[in-house]
C-alpha cells in the first residue's frame, strides 16, 4: 500500500474496518461491513463514498464554452450557471476519451470532473486540443470528494446546513454552502441510480466531515460503502463504467447513449464519424441479458449465440436488488433480437441466457 | 480468524476432515472472510477425479471468482447441494458447510497438511 496515492480519508478507513485495494494505483476501501448490505443500504437508506480519487480539471478564460463545446459530444449552450451535465468525450474516430461531468460556474468557468485513472490522459487530451487558447488546471490535489446518496441523503445532509437543499434541484451545483461548517460545492448528481449529492471540499477537512455525516446520519441508516457497491449500483442502474461498458474501442452510440452525443452541434472532435455511425447503424450494441443457468457471468466472459462469439460481458453481477445474475455485454449487432436466448461462456461450460432490457433497476432521482 | 483443532489445512485455504479412506473438504473462515459475501458456489460432478491442487469447484463473491483447489488426491464422493440455494452458508458457517466429500486416494499427502496451530501461523504472516 506503500507506493499507492492515498486520499485525506486514508487514515480513518481503519476506523470504520475498510478493507483496502489496489484500485488503479489508489489505495481505496472496497468494502466496509460487506457489498450487499452496503448496496441495500443505498437503495433503502443512505450511503456516504469516498470518491476523492476522481479527477477535477478546471476550464477558464473568455472561449471556454467554445471549447467545451469542441471537446464534449453533449451539447452545453443551453446549459445555466451552476448546471451539470453528463456528457463524453471522443477521439476523432468516434472511440471515448472519458466520460465526465461538466459543471458550467459561467460561460468564463467551468469545473471537469473525470475518471481517477483517465485524469493525466485527459488533461494531456484537454491541453493538446485547447485551439481557444483558454486555462487548463489540473486541480485534482485540491478536492477532495464524497458522494451521499440514498433516499435518506438529503434529510442526513439538510440537518447539517441551513442552506435548503431541496432548491438544489437534478444536475445542478450550488458553490460555498457550509455542511457542518465546512464549506463545499454541492450538487444533486451520483452514480448509484438515486437522489443523492456530490459534494466537492478542501482534503484538510474531508477526515472531520466524514465522520460527522457518518454520526449525524447514523439514525438514518447511513454507512460507509466501498467501491464494491459502487460498481454493483452503477451496474443496476446501467450506468457505464470507463474500461467496461465505454472505452477507446468503443462509441457512445454502440454504447447505448445516443441521448449524450447531439449531432446537430456545430462541430465538436469524432462529430464526422458519429454522424457516419448514426447514418449506417452502429456495427456492435450494447444489451442486457439474465442468466437462465446458474453462474455468474463476469466482465470479459464470451457471449455466445448459434455456436458463433457475437461479443463480450462488459460488465456482470449477481444484482443484490434484483436478486438474479444479470449482466451487461457488447455484442455484434442484427444477431440477436430482444428476449432471444444467447449463452455465456463461463470458466469451461456454456450457460444459458436471455437477452432482456438493460433497465435492471428504475432510478429514483428526484427532478 | 476461527479454526478447528480435529482438521487439516491447505495453504491455499481449504479445510481438510478426514474420515477413515473419506475427506470432507471446505474453505476456511479465514477464506471466506476474505472473499466476502458469497453468492455463488460452482460444483463438479459425483465421479470427478482431480489431483492435488487441482481446481476442482469455484466460490464467486460480488466482487471475483475465486478457484477451490483440492488439498490432496481424491474421487468426488458427494458435493454439498445446500450450497447451490444457499452459498452465503460458506459464509455464516464454513466449517459446518463442507463443499465436496473425497475418496482419499493418497493418504501420504495428508501429512504434508498443515494443523490448526500451524495454519494460523501461516495466515498470520501472510496478512
Amino acid at each position: 500500500m506503500d507506493n499507492l496515492k492515498k486520499t485525506a480519508l486514508f487514515e480513518v478507513y481503519d476506523d470504520f474496518g475498510a478493507k483496502v485495494v489496489d484500485y488503479s494505483g489508489w489505495a481505496l476501501p472496497v468494502e466496509f461491513e460487506g457489498i450487499i448490505p452496503e448496496h441495500e443500504s443505498v437503495r433503502k437508506d443512505a450511503g456516504i463514498f469516498d470518491v476523492s480519487h476522481m479527477g477535477e480539471i478546471e476550464v477558464k478564460g473568455e472561449k471556454s464554452e467554445d471549447f467545451i463545446q469542441y471537446i464534449a459530444t453533449n451539447d452545453i449552450s443551453k446549459l445555466k450557471d451552476n448546471q451539470v451535465m453528463y456528457s463524453f468525450m471522443c477521439y476523432p474516430d468516434g472511440g471515448i476519451v472519458d466520460d465526465l461531468l461538466i459543471y458550467k460556474f459561467s460561460s468564463k468557468h467551468f469545473l471537469l470532473v473525470v475518471n481517477a485513472s483517465n485524469t493525466e490522459k485527459d488533461y494531456q487530451w484537454l491541453v493538446e486540443n485547447n485551439i481557444y487558447d483558454v486555462d487548463i488546471d489540473n486541480t485534482s490535489s485540491q478536492y477532495a470528494q464524497f458522494a451521499v446518496q440514498g433516499p435518506k441523503a438529503q434529510k442526513i445532509l439538510q440537518r447539517m446546513t441551513d442552506y435548503d437543499l431541496s432548491s438544489i434541484k437534478f444536475f445542478f451545483s450550488k458553490k460555498d454552502i457550509y455542511i457542518d461548517g465546512v464549506n463545499v460545492l454541492i450538487s444533486r448528481t451520483g452514480y448509484t441510480g438515486e437522489d443523492g449529492f456530490e459534494i466537492y471540499l478542501s482534503p484538510n477537512d474531508a477526515p472531520k466531515l466524514w465522520k460527522s455525516i457518518l454520526s449525524q446520519g447514523k439514525v438514518d441508516g447511513i454507512k460507509p460503502i466501498g467501491l464494491g457497491a459502487r460498481d454493483t449500483l452503477r451496474f443496476e442502474a446501467s450506468l457505464p463504467l470507463y474500461g467496461n461498458e465505454i472505452s477507446k474501442e468503443i462509441t457512445p452510440l454502440e454504447a447505448g447513449f445516443g441521448f449524450f452525443v447531439k449531432l446537430g452541434k456545430e462541430n465538436f472532435i469524432g462529430k464526422d464519424k458519429l454522424v457516419k455511425e448514426k447514418a449506417e447503424g452502429s456495427n456492435r450494441k450494447l444489451i442486457g441479458f439474465e442468466m437462465l443457468d446458474r453462474g455468474i457471468p463476469r466482465h470479459g466472459y464470451p457471449v455466445i449465440y448459434k455456436d458463433e462469439e457475437i461479443g463480450v460481458v462488459t460488465t456482470g453481477y449477481y444484482s443484490p436488488t434484483l436478486k438474479k445474475n444479470i449482466g451487461l455485454a457488447l455484442i455484434k449487432s442484427n444477431t440477436v433480437n430482444m428476449d432471444g436466448e444467447i449463452q455465456i461462456a463461463i470458466r469451461k461450460k456454456t450457460k444459458r441466457a436471455k437477452v432482456i432490457s438493460k433497465k435492471f433497476y428504475t432510478k429514483n432521482y428526484k427532478k | 480468524m476461527k479454526t478447528l483443532k480435529d482438521l487439516y489445512y491447505s495453504k491455499d485455504h481449504e479445510w481438510v476432515k478426514v474420515e477413515g479412506d473419506k475427506a470432507y473438504i471446505g474453505i476456511t473462515d479465514f477464506a471466506q472472510n476474505a472473499l466476502g459475501d458469497i453468492v455463488y458456489v460452482e460444483l463438479p460432478e459425483v465421479e470427478d477425479e482431480f489431483e492435488l491442487g487441482d481446481a476442482f469447484g469455484v466460490v464467486e463473491s460480488v466482487k471475483a471468482a475465486s478457484d477451490i483447489n483440492m488439498p490432496i488426491d481424491g474421487k468426488i464422493i458427494e458435493v454439498n447441494d445446500d450450497l447451490e440455494d444457499e452459498p452465503e452458508l460458506v459464509n455464516t458457517e464454513p466449517y459446518e458447510n463442507w463443499i465436496v466429500s473425497i475418496e482419499i486416494l493418497d493418504d501420504t499427502q495428508i501429512d504434508e497438511l498443515l494443523s490448526a496451530e500451524e495454519y494460523e501461523k501461516f495466515c498470520e504472516e501472510e496478512a
